[in-house]
């Protein structure tokens, strides 16, 4: 009973079960309440807006495929295009007309990320390089916020109205709704001399319950963290990178708002404002534009924090992050050669350990 | 080490894959009935292959020497049943190129007579120097899979003063259960074996780790090692590759081998349980290495479980022995991480042959392989620290040397990126090839420079030769017109006068 088995294969010959959709899956998984939250707090607009971003998201990549005579399906199935107009879209306003989302989503996706050679090939996060080019871009649009009007209150557009918004525009029946982040209205206030404490008076409240004007990703900061931390026990990432990030934002906001609170917003504000949350777990924490090593994701992260508190206090723009990140992707070629993890019976160094005995 | 270090520090480094060893490893050990024939080849270990001694048609008795070890680091061959040897010849290898290599098949006589053996009643009191003897003379080898002869290993621990033999009961292999069995059903042996070997290598303590999905080994060892409290049953974390000498040194001792360094260098020798096993009844028995427990498991067949059967039986003859339920869909000989893809099974066990696992289709399901998105789980998985990502990177663009300077030599294939990469990339195989071509690149860099060497102490002896021959042309012209002069007075005084003259 002689019998071939066909080709030798290199071992080991048992895999996991792993695959990168099922990553991108649970990824997903972690930012849906959050991003239902946000639909419920700024309405049917909203969800039409995500739906047309990761549409446009979706096209990019299948063009680009395209044009490379490969087969679009079976690379649109591993849902990493799906996650990134996703990430893209909670960090638009979430009123923005329909054009942002499909310049944004193919934009991200074609000259992002199929540009650099597809998945796992690209320097830099493609949602923030679209949101980075949206914003720099079509700057009126990207900072139109608006007041949380939840889904099925008093005065809330329906679902027809709600896709007239995103197709035509806001009619002037809102106009009462359109309102400024907690950073915006910080940022401005201070720009017209007016401190801190008193202008914060006015200001739209800080609530912790999410209810503000924001990104998807902006008001649902706690969902966004719970998310994170469901990431964390499911091991898709791990604290470095988080931890490092919101650390980076905290501790100059806690050290320079102790100095002066007129002239620094106070840490919590900076924390739960913004893309801070999201860019910690969902944006800086990106595989392919991350560094690989524990050390390296410490320095990336507490990197993408500095920066961007430095870009939200004393440059041009109320918010950094998407900036931060970016500077702190290109920094990452560099991170991974200087921070490599200790190989056994090596010292840091590579060079071999002394013989102890 | 502080608070910080630790929770930054803490080994993290293995995967866990599903261990598939029950219920074969807790099915009875049986016995395989004697086989008709054996092929025993030549090269069943680490170094020269034996050279046979025995001619077609002699008549051998179990444990007869029908191979001398040759060389120092080699290892002599017994035969494992008692009959008639019908030919010194070839075998297909056990190794993924399917090539064959030298082979002695004996008939047997279905009888299993054993030579007159020559036990040591008292290993103990004999120099150490003589258990190693032994044990060579056995033929015993690492049976944990490396095949290293054991007694070379004897002798460099005994050099190096090293003060802790590790017995190696880890067995993180999934599917593989040859070495809790051995634990479960010989603790006695395995136990003395380890106080023979710490007598020949001079060890004060020998730490037996076992992983601690094998509860009834760990307790039958227990057992078997109370009386000698030298002897420490050590219960380890079940993760692989816990059974690799560097991570288990690592986690019984805290002691880490240097990357320039054997581990007999720290003080401390690893042998797998089998192996002591092995060299208890090559000393208290004088039994050689004929025999080993091989684990058959897998999907496709029948009755999974252990079996005890002699060297040189064809995996065929055992796959019959314990059934098929469908044609496995892959062979392997070892375990599904580090194994040996088979390419048919007319092939023998040999000494390292701790399991023969044939998987059905779901089992021996290949994914395709898909691109890297940077994940970082195999950096992670790797128990050696390195960044099996940024190698292969580097080896798919046929940058080589690249790849060498994030310390690909430093690999151990043990499988663990490729097991838990995501998008399924063969990173093994890439490993490997590199590994391979480097050394090539080594061998013909060594060829070419001592092509150039001989070139240029060639050219330098032509050049040498060329000068002694005008040398001793220039002398022999000398000497001739010397004898010419000197000829000359005689014969010509008037010459002479002239030339006197001239002068």
């Amino acid at each position: 009973m002689s019998q071939a088995y066909g080709i030798a294969v290199a071992a080991p010959h048992t895999t996991t079960t792993n695959s990168p959709t099922r990553i991108m899956t649970l990824v997903m998984l972690a930012l849906a309440p959050a991003t239902l939250y946000g639909f419920w707090l700024y309405g049917w607009p909203a969800f039409f807006l995500w739906a047309i971003t990761i549409g446009a998201a979706m096209l990019g990549e299948a063009f680009c495929l395209r044009l490379l005579n490969r087969r679009a399906v079976p690379v649109l199935m591993d849902g990493s295009a799906i996650l990134t107009g996703w990430l893209l879209a909670v960090s638009l306003p979430p009123w923005a007309p329909w054009w942002i989302g499909v310049f944004g989503g193919m934009f991200a996706t074609t000259l992002g990320k199929q540009a650099f050679g597809g998945l796992g090939q690209n320097l830099y996060n493609p949602a923030m390089v679209a949101r980075v080019a949206l914003l720099i871009s079509f700057p009126v649009q990207m900072t139109a916020w608006v007041a949380p009007l939840p889904m099925f209150s008093a005065g809330a557009p329906g679902l027809v109205d709600g896709l007239l918004i995103i197709l035509k525009g806001v009619p002037h029946a809102y106009d009462a709704v359109t309102s400024a982040t907690t950073l915006g209205f910080a940022k401005t206030e201070l720009s017209r001399g007016v401190n801190l404490l008193e202008s914060l008076q006015h200001a739209p409240a800080l609530s912790f319950i999410g209810s503000r004007p924001g990104s998807l990703g902006e008001t649902a900061a706690w969902l966004i963290l719970a998310g994170g931390v469901a990431m964390m026990f499911m091991r898709i990432i791990t604290w470095h990178i988080p931890l490092a990030m919101l650390a980076g934002i905290a501790i100059p906001a806690a050290i320079l708002h102790a100095v002066d609170p007129s002239r620094y917003l106070e840490m919590g504000a900076h924390v739960l404002s913004g893309g801070a949350m999201l860019g910690a777990f969902f944006i800086a924490t990106d595989y392919v534009t991350s560094p690989n090593s524990p050390r390296g994701q410490l320095i990336f992260g507490f990197g993408c924090g500095v920066f961007t508190y430095i870009i939200r206090t004393w440059a041009g723009y109320p918010e950094g992050v998407a900036f931060a990140v970016l500077l702190m992707n290109s920094m990452t070629p560099i991170i991974d050669t200087y921070f490599k993890p200790r190989i056994y019976g090596r010292d840091r160094k590579g060079n071999p350990l002394q013989t102890t005995n | 080490m502080g608070f910080l270090d630790r929770f930054l520090k803490a080994p993290s480094w293995g995967v866990h894959p599903e261990d598939h060893k029950r219920p074969a490893a807790d099915v009875p050990l049986r016995m395989f009935p004697s086989p008709e024939r054996v092929f025993m080849p030549l090269s069943q270990h680490v170094g020269g292959a034996a050279r046979p001694i025995v001619l077609v048609g002699q008549k051998v008795l179990k444990g007869q020497l029908i191979a001398e070890a040759q060389g120092n680091i080699s290892a002599p061959i017994h035969a494992p049943v008692s009959g008639t040897i019908s030919a010194v010849g070839e075998v297909t290898a056990p190794h993924p190129s399917g090539l064959p290599f030298k082979a002695i098949t004996i008939e047997s006589d279905g009888q299993d007579r054993w030579i007159e053996t020559d036990p040591l009643a008292d290993p103990f009191s004999a120099a150490p120097e003589e258990v190693a003897r032994r044990s060579a003379l056995a033929g015993v080898v690492g049976l944990g899979g490396a095949t290293f002869p054991s007694a070379v290993k004897f002798a460099l621990g005994k050099r190096l003063k090293v003060g802790t033999l590790i017995v190696n009961g880890g067995e993180c292999e999934p599917y593989l259960s040859s070495d809790d069995r051995i634990m479960r059903d010989f603790p006695e042996q395995v136990v003395d074996g380890a106080r023979i070997v710490m007598h020949a290598i001079g060890a004060s303590e020998a730490l037996v780790g076992i992983e601690d999905n094998k509860p009834e080994a760990i307790a039958a060892m227990r057992q078997a090692a109370a009386p000698y409290p030298e002897v420490k049953i050590r219960p380890v974390p079940a993760r692989y590759p816990m059974g690799s000498d560097k991570q288990l040194i690592q986690t019984l001792t805290g002691k880490e081998v240097p990357s320039d360094a054997r581990a007999a260098e720290v003080g401390v020798l690893v042998h797998n349980v089998s192996t002591c096993a092995a060299v208890h009844k090559a000393i208290r028995l004088g039994h050689p290495l004929v025999e080993r427990i091989v684990t058959l498991n897998g999907g496709a067949i029948a009755t999974p479980g252990n079996v005890y059967a002699p060297l040189g039986t064809m995996i065929s003859d055992l796959l019959a022995f314990v059934g098929l339920k469908e044609a496995p869909s892959r062979l392997i000989l070892g375990g599904p991480m580090m194994g040996t893809p088979l390419l048919h099974d007319r092939i023998p066990i040999v000494k390292g042959a701790s399991g023969i696992l044939a998987f059905d289709a779901a089992e021996a399901f290949v994914p395709e392989a898909g691109p890297c998105i940077r994940c970082g789980n195999c950096t992670k998985a790797c128990p050696m620290g390195l960044l099996p990502l940024e190698m292969a990177a580097r080896i798919r663009v046929g940058d080589l040397e690249g790849a060498e300077a994030y310390a690909l030599q430093d690999c151990i294939s043990c499988g663990c990126c490729a097991y838990v990469c995501p998008s399924h990339i063969p990173l093994v195989q890439y490993f490997s090839h590199a590994k391979g071509e480097l050394t090539n690149a080594e061998r013909t860099k060594l060829r070419t420079d001592a092509t150039k060497r001989l070139a240029e102490a060639k050219a330098a002896r032509i050049e040498r030769e060329n000068r002694e021959k005008a040398e001793a042309a220039a002398r022999r012209k000398a000497e001739r017109e010397a004898a010419k002069a000197a000829a000359t007075p005689a014969a010509t005084p008037v010459a002479e006068q002239t030339q006197g003259a001239s002068a």
